[in-house]
C-alpha cells in the first residue's frame, strides 16, 4: 500500500508541476491553452536529443529543454494567441487546440512515431527504503522538484515586481494597464515560466516511463488540467493538491480494481468534487453580480 | 428576424448536396475515396449541428460531445445484432426494405439512449458554469469511453447478455471491450443519411424558432434577466443538452453501421474537439455554417492525403490560420473596407 501511496505521489507530482503551469496561464490570460500538454513532449525530446545526440551531459540537458520550451512558449503566445487577446474565450480554445495538432505534427515529422527509449538520468540515485517500500531515484527527485517548484512559484508571486504584476494582471488587466504594468509582458512571462514548467515535466515524465512518441504529453497535459481545475483553477497550492490527490487516485485504483480503467475513477471524482464545490478545493468562489 | 429566412436556405443545401453526390455516385464518376466519405460527412454534419444547439444556442461549452456520439454508436450495433439474430441470415439480402427498418429502429433506440445519457450527465452538468461545465463534460466523454472499454456483450441461445467479465464471452458476440464492436453488418446508406440530417435539422430549426427556443436563447444571453422573468433555467438548458446527445446519438448509430468494425477510442476526446472546430469554424449559432465546415473540413484531411505525411499539419496551419484571421479587429475592418460601418456586437 505504502508502494503505490508514493508512486502515486511521484506520478502526482508530474501532473502537479504540468497543472502549475496550467493555473499560472489560466488565472493570467484567462484562457485554457490546451497547447501545454504539447510543450511537454517538446521539453522531452529536447533533452533525449541533447543528451542521445548531442552526448550532453544530463543537468546539461534539461537546462537546455527548459530553454527551448520557454523560447517555444513565448513564441507560441506572440504568434497565436496575442492577437485574439479581444476575441471570444472559444476562439482562443480553438486556436490553442490548432497549436496543440501542430507542434503533434512537427513532432511526428522530425521525430517519427517510433518511440524513443529515454534514459534514465537519476540512475546514480541510490534507491532508499521507507518501511516497505522502495524509493527510487527518479521518484524522490520528482517529489524534491515538486516541493521546491512551489516554493519557488508562492515566494515569486507573493514577493517579487513581476509576480505582484502578475496577480495585478491576473485580476484586472485594465486597472493593471492603467497603473502603468506592461501587460503583454506580463503574460508573456507567464507563458514562459509555465513552458519552463512544462520541460521540467517533460523530462521527470519521460524519465518515468520512458516511451517517448509524439502524442506523449496529449494525455498527461488533460489529466494535469483535471488537476488544476479540481484543486481550484488559478490557486498555485491548489494546483499542488490537485494534482497529488490525482496521482494517487489513479495509482491506487490502478492497484486496487485492474480490471476498470483508472481513468474512470479519476474523472469520476473530479465531477464530485465540482458539484459539491463548483470552484475546486482551493478556488475563490466568485459572488455573481446582477 | 433574420434567422427565419435562413430556415429553408438548409434545407435546400442538404438536398442539393444529396443531389449532386447521388448523380455522381449513380455515375460512376466519384473517387472510391470519397465514396467512403459521403456517410461520415452526413454523420459529421449532424453532430456538428447538434453540437452547435448547445454551443451557440444554449451557450455551453461542451467537450464530450463524442461521449453520446459513441453511446448511439454501440446501441445501433447492439440493436441490429440482436434484430439479426431474430432473422434468417439471407432475409437481409436485397431487401432494402428491410435493411432501412433495421437501421431506422437502431438509430431511434440510439437516439433514445444517448438522450437518458444525456439527461443523466446534464442534471449535474447543468449546474456548472463556462469553463468548469467544459471540463466536466470534457470528464464525461472520457467515462463513457472507459466504461465501453470494460463493456462485453453477446448473444447466444438465450439472447443477450451484458457481461463485464471478457471470460463469460460466449456465442456470438456483439461488442468486445476495448476491441469494440466486430462483424457489423453495414446497413447505413447515405440516401438515409441525408433523410436523418433532414429530420435533425427540422427538430433544431423548430425548436429554435420556438417558444422553448427563445427561452433558451435569453438564458444564454442573460441567465439572471431571464430567470428574474420566471423562466425555469435548469429545465430550458435541459432541454437544448438532452435534444442535443440525442442527435448525437442518431449520428453514432448512422455512423457505426457505415463500418464493419468500431472500436470506442474511435469516439475520445479528439472527436469531440473535431466537431467542436466544425462548429466554431462554420460561426458559432450559424447552422448552415455548421453544415458546410463539417463537409468541408472532413473532405479536406482526405484531399490532402496525396501530402500524406504533412497533411495534419497543414490542417493545423490552416485552423490556427482562420482563427487568427477570422477573429483579429484588424483584418475584419480590412475585409469591410474603410467605408463599412462596423458592425455592433454585444460581448461574449
Amino acid at each position: 500500500m505504502l508502494t503505490y501511496l508514493i508512486n502515486g505521489i511521484s506520478l502526482g507530482s508530474v501532473y502537479a508541476i504540468i497543472a502549475l503551469g496550467y493555473t499560472m496561464v489560466y488565472g493570467i490570460a484567462k484562457m485554457l491553452n490546451f497547447a501545454h500538454g504539447d510543450i511537454i513532449m517538446v521539453g522531452g525530446y529536447a533533452s533525449f536529443c541533447a543528451m542521445s545526440y548531442l552526448g550532453w551531459p544530463p543537468a546539461v540537458a534539461v537546462l537546455f529543454s527548459i530553454g527551448v520550451c520557454t523560447v517555444l512558449g513565448i513564441v507560441i503566445e506572440r504568434l497565436a494567441y496575442k492577437p485574439l487577446r479581444s476575441a471570444t474565450s472559444l476562439a482562443v480554445l480553438i486556436t490553442a487546440i490548432g497549436v496543440s495538432y501542430f507542434l503533434q505534427n512537427v513532432a511526428l515529422l522530425v521525430w517519427t512515431s517510433n518511440p524513443k527509449v529515454y534514459p534514465n538520468i537519476f540512475e546514480k540515485i541510490p534507491p532508499i527504503t521507507v518501511g516497505e517500500a522502495q524509493v527510487s531515484g527518479v521518484t524522490m527527485v520528482t517529489i524534491l522538484a515538486n516541493i521546491v517548484i512551489m516554493i519557488a512559484l508562492t515566494l515569486f508571486t507573493g514577493k517579487t515586481r513581476m509576480g505582484k504584476a502578475m496577480r495585478a494582471v491576473s485580476e484586472d488587466k485594465g486597472a493593471a494597464t492603467l497603473m502603468g504594468i506592461n501587460v503583454n509582458f506580463t503574460i508573456s512571462m507567464t507563458f514562459a515560466i509555465g513552458s519552463g514548467l512544462a520541460a521540467i515535466a517533460g523530462v521527470l515524465l519521460c524519465t518515468a516511463y520512458p516511451n517517448l512518441v509524439p502524442t506523449t504529453g496529449a494525455m498527461p497535459g488533460i489529466k494535469a488540467f483535471v488537476a488544476a481545475v479540481f484543486g481550484g483553477i488559478g490557486s498555485i497550492p491548489g494546483a499542488m493538491i490537485g494534482g497529488i490527490l490525482l496521482g494517487v487516485i489513479e495509482i491506487v485504483a490502478r492497484a486496487l480494481v485492474p480490471d476498470v480503467p483508472s481513468d474512470i475513477f479519476v474523472f469520476a471524482v473530479l465531477i464530485i468534487v465540482l458539484l459539491v464545490k463548483p470552484s475546486g478545493l482551493l478556488g475563490k468562489t466568485v459572488r455573481e453580480k446582477v | 428576424m433574420k434567422r427565419s429566412k435562413n430556415r429553408f436556405v438548409n434545407y435546400i443545401i442538404v438536398l442539393v448536396f444529396f443531389a449532386v453526390f447521388q448523380i455522381l455516385l449513380s455515375t460512376g464518376t466519384l473517387s472510391s475515396l470519397l465514396k467512403g466519405q459521403l456517410i461520415p460527412i452526413v454523420s459529421y454534419m449532424i453532430m456538428a449541428v447538434s453540437l452547435n444547439l448547445v454551443v451557440g444556442i444554449s451557450g455551453e461549452l461542451s467537450l464530450g460531445h463524442a461521449g453520446f456520439m459513441s453511446v448511439g454508436a454501440f446501441t445501433g450495433v447492439i440493436v441490429e445484432a440482436a434484430l439479426l439474430s431474430k432473422m434468417d441470415p439471407s432475409a437481409l439480402n436485397g431487401n432494402m426494405g428491410m435493411q432501412m427498418m433495421i437501421l431506422a429502429v437502431a438509430i431511434v433506440i440510439g437516439a433514445a439512449v444517448a438522450a437518458v445519457a444525456g439527461f443523466l450527465i446534464g442534471i449535474p452538468v447543468l449546474r456548472l458554469n463556462g469553463d468548469y461545465l467544459a471540463i466536466v463534460t470534457l470528464a464525461f466523454g472520457e467515462i463513457i469511453k472507459n466504461l465501453l472499454y470494460c463493456l462485453y456483450v453477446y448473444i447466444d441461445d438465450r439472447g443477450l447478455h451484458f457481461s463485464l467479465d471478457p471470460n463469460s464471452l460466449n456465442g456470438t458476440t456483439v461488442l468486445n471491450g476495448p476491441m469494440g464492436a466486430l462483424g457489423i453488418k453495414k446497413i447505413s446508406t447515405f440516401a438515409a443519411g441525408c433523410v436523418l440530417l433532414l429530420i435533425v435539422l427540422f427538430i433544431i430549426q423548430n425548436l429554435i424558432n420556438s417558444k422553448s427556443g427563445r427561452a433558451i436563447m435569453a438564458i444564454r444571453d442573460n441567465r439572471i434577466a431571464a430567470e428574474a422573468s420566471g423562466l425555469h433555467v435548469t429545465k430550458y438548458k435541459l432541454m437544448a443538452f438532452v435534444t442535443s446527445a440525442a442527435m448525437a446519438g442518431a449520428a453514432g448509430a448512422l455512423y457505426a453501421l457505415n463500418y464493419s468494425t468500431i472500436v470506442p477510442k474511435k469516439f475520445d476526446f479528439n472527436t469531440s474537439i473535431l466537431v467542436l472546430v466544425f462548429v466554431v469554424l462554420g460561426g458559432i449559432g450559424n447552422m448552415t455554417g455548421s453544415l458546410i465546415a463539417a463537409a468541408l473540413l472532413t473532405v479536406l484531411p482526405e484531399m490532402l492525403r496525396e501530402f500524406s505525411t504533412y497533411r495534419m499539419l497543414i490542417y493545423a496551419i490552416v485552423l490556427i490560420t482562420v482563427m487568427l484571421l477570422t477573429n483579429n479587429a484588424k483584418f475584419k475592418a480590412f475585409l469591410n473596407g474603410p467605408f463599412h460601418k462596423e458592425k455592433k456586437e454585444g460581448k461574449e
